[in-house]
């Protein structure tokens, strides 16, 4: 059948499984948007800034493992979404942004409203299509989702111009997409597998390091299962938090920059690392010199890339992550007897284990006057249901989510680790609950971050999307004042802001609730009143303005040199 | 060290500026490069002269296999590919000089493809070092200008890469 290319591109869309995106009309997305509403199978949330669209198609693709998709208009609309396609791809979230593109022939003459999207964003992209002809774009969508969800996840663009949304051509779906130069690796290799698994068996101080790329593969289980049977002690990178449920014996927390004294001493005193699906970030390893200077390394992971990109390894395994496991497991089943020894072998590791866990908790001094943010994360986790999504900004207040928000399902935490996006958690949470109506979705922000998508309070508002937005207020922009105090003599340069705010003012103004606690004792209340509304609300707390993230391993300091308490 | 690298690209707008992008935006060096369309219609390759150690090599190879769009990748070393490059070279001939540039074209079996009464235009192809040989030689002569294709690089051998 013969339709317009918008039509062609929504009926890819729903081929795709797509059944909600996030967009924002404008001059070169009119002819789609105007198709859209002949479309009842995809539903379309407004978000008030393409920016927030977004992150919202990001959360939603980290909750559900599913491809999010943005849509916007050229120029503007399309510049607006840029942050949010580097925040993907720096954390390598399936996505798939739409952008609408001047005519054809108006390409390259500086038309109004015209960018070269596809330039600007080439960097940040995992793909990108620009599509030229009508009947060309059920196979661009399928290859557009195909290379996003595949191999390591990624964002990918399609540049839509507007007369090809009006050209008419035939729909036909392509069965299946053959690209001749995207071959991800999937298969683990078996022969490193069982060489890994005999590295396993000898190593007696093993830590598993575990990173996003568990939970991009939807290996948690897997993981779980491997450490658990080897008995190995697991430490999960700020990505990773989900991956290993926390209250486990054998969690060491997260591990890095502000990670856990145990998790930090394991690595430097490991000899065998187990990574999967992690890449050896800088705000992981610190000072690379000094990193796991006994350990031999495994590293698993699905771009070959990642591997021995900042660090030596001396065993690569490239392929799904899950893939991996699977086999290590299988290959684990018949060696029952060394696996005992394995576990008799690595008696004095954990004891080990258990005297840094003992000697320096991520613990923090409770105050009866100032409310302190890590009672609120710990109060958050205590009145929270189980499966509950948490979704945070960038700052200090987010380092205390990691640390004293206890994960234990993958997928629970969205948080912007690769590009520390400020103004993520917000729309991020909105995506989420977007898709997960009933689940209870959370978003823990600092007062700077918040007000950096605060319009999203409108979206929440108008699609009845429930999200419990918790503001940590401590007037600062925290996190950079932190860093001041320590390592430029407490000279606050431009991090005071300086005017106080009324942040459950401003959500009553959206016609959202707002709720406010400014001692420890009103804390709990305002909790339970906030999780008992039915509807968008923001939780102010004023903070103690000045208390510190820690531990915290200082900029190229190595791991175990970690400020306990400065 | 350098290293000849030879990229097989599907030949669509677009590409070269994927492949430069990623060498100026993981800050690899380009000494240089050339991209022209294959026998086979729907690829282009491209060959890359590149500088690094082994780690960055390896990164060099792994990212560009990254990108969707690239087809192969071939890593040539002296011993396995041959490698040549075309140089047009404007140099400064007037009076006793005209013999000396006749002289050097000759050697290194070069040849003339303009003239006028105060110079010469060289066609001259071969290794990379042969150019640099030639040039030295010319240059105290006066050279008007310089245009250097780049290397291309092929496997020895029988076996082809197709296309
Ligand atoms: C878009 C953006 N701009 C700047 C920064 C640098 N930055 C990192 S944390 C931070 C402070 C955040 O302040 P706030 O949102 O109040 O959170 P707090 O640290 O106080 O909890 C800043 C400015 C960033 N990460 N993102
Ligand atoms: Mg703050």
């Amino acid at each position: 059948m013969k339709m317009n290319g918008a039509r062609i591109l929504l009926e890819s869309l729903k081929r795709e499984g797509v059944d909600l995106v996030f967009g924002y009309p404008g001059g070169t997305v009119i002819n789609l948007y105007d198709e859209l509403m002949n479309v009842r199978e995809i539903r379309h949330i407004l978000p008030r800034h393409e920016q927030g669209g977004t992150h919202a198609a990001d959360g939603y693709a980290r909750a559900t493992g599913k491809v999010g998709v943005a849509i916007a208009t050229s120029g503007p609309g399309a510049t607006n979404t840029i942050t949010g396609i580097a925040n993907a791809y720096m954390d390598s979230i399936p996505m798939v942004i739409i952008t609408g593109q001047v005519p054809t022939p108006l390409i390259g003459n500086d038309a109004f409203q015209e960018v070269d999207i596809i330039g600007i964003t080439r960097p940040i992209t995992k793909h990108s299509f620009l599509i030229r002809h009508a009947k060309d774009i059920p196979t661009i969508v399928r290859k557009a989702f195909y290379i996003a969800r595949s191999g390591r996840p990624g964002p990918v663009l399609i540049d839509f111009p507007k007369d090809v949304q009006i050209s008419q051509a035939e729909f036909k779906w392509p069965e299946s997409v053959e690209i001749r130069g995207y071959k991800p690796n999937l298969e683990g290799h078996q022969k490193q597998v069982e060489k890994a698994v005999d590295m396993l068996f000898v190593a007696r101080r093993p830590v598993m390091y575990v990173g996003g790329g568990v939970i991009l593969a939807n290996a948690a289980a897997e993981l779980t299962e491997l450490a658990r049977t080897l008995q190995f002690p697991v430490t999960t990178t700020l990505m990773g938090l989900g991956a290993f449920p926390e209250n486990d014996p054998l969690a060491l927390k997260m591990l890095g920059m502000h990670g856990a004294y145990a998790a930090n001493m394991a690595m430097t005193h490991s000899d065998l690392i187990l990574a999967v699906g992690a890449r050896f970030d800088d705000r992981v390893t610190g000072k690379i010199a000094t990193f796991a200077p006994h350990a031999k390394i495994i590293h698993i992971d699905v771009d070959p890339t990642s591997i021995r990109k900042n660090v030596r390894v001396d065993l690569p395994i490239v392929g799904d992550t899950r893939d991996v496991l699977v086999k290590m497991i299988d290959c684990l089943k018949g060696q029952t007897e060394k696996v005992t020894a394995q576990h008799s072998a690595m008696e004095a590791w954990h004891e080990d284990i258990s005297g840094w866990k003992a000697k320096h908790p991520i613990s923090y001094k409770q105050s009866t006057s100032v409310i302190k943010p890590q009672y609120v994360i710990q109060k958050l986790r205590e009145l929270s249901e189980d499966d509950a999504i948490m979704a945070t900004d960038v700052g200090q207040h987010q380092m205390w989510t990691a640390q004293f928000f206890e994960f234990n399902q993958p997928r629970t935490l969205l948080t912007s680790g690769g590009l520390g996006t400020m103004g993520f958690g917000l729309p991020a949470a909105m995506g989420a609950q977007a898709a997960y109506p009933k689940r209870q979705v959370i978003c823990v922000c600092g007062d700077g971050g918040v007000q950096m998508n605060m319009q999203e309070l409108a979206t929440l508002v108008q699609h009845r999307l429930p999200v419990k937005i918790v503001v940590l207020n401590n007037n600062f922009l925290g996190m950079v004042r932190q860093w001041q105090e320590l390592f430029f003599d407490k000279r606050y340069s431009q991090t005071c802001l300086e005017l106080p705010m009324d942040f459950a003012k401003i959500a009553e103004a959206y016609g959202a609730k707002g709720l406010k606690a400014d001692k420890p004792s009103e804390v709990e209340q305002v909790i339970k009143d906030g999780f008992a509304h039915d509807g968008p609300v923001i939780m102010e707390f004023k903070i103690a303005r000045e208390e510190k993230v820690l531990p915290m391993v200082p900029a190229g300091a190595s791991l175990n040199e970690m400020v306990l308490n400065a | 060290m350098q290293h000849t690298i030879s990229v097989v690209v599907e030949n669509e707008f677009g590409v070269l500026a994927r492949v430069a992008g990623l060498f100026s935006g993981r800050g690899f060096n380009i000494d240089s490069l050339s991209v022209a369309p294959t026998s086979d219609e729907s690829l282009s390759r491209i060959t890359i002269v590149t500088r690094g150690d082994d780690a960055v090599l390896e990164q060099i190879t792994k990212q560009l296999n990254k990108l969707v769009d690239v087809i192969k990748v071939l890593d040539f070393s002296e011993d396995n590919a041959i490698e040549r490059e075309l140089a047009l070279i404007k140099v400064a001939a007037e009076d006793e000089s005209r013999a000396e540039v006749l002289r050097i074209v000759d050697i290194f079996r070069a040849k003339i493809i303009d003239v006028t009464p105060k110079s010469y235009t060289i066609e001259a192809t071969g290794a990379p070092a042969k150019i640099n040989a030639i040039l030295d030689l010319l240059r105290p002569l006066g050279l008007k200008e310089l245009v250097r294709t780049g290397s291309v690089a092929i496997g020895r051998g029988a076996k082809g890469w197709k296309g």
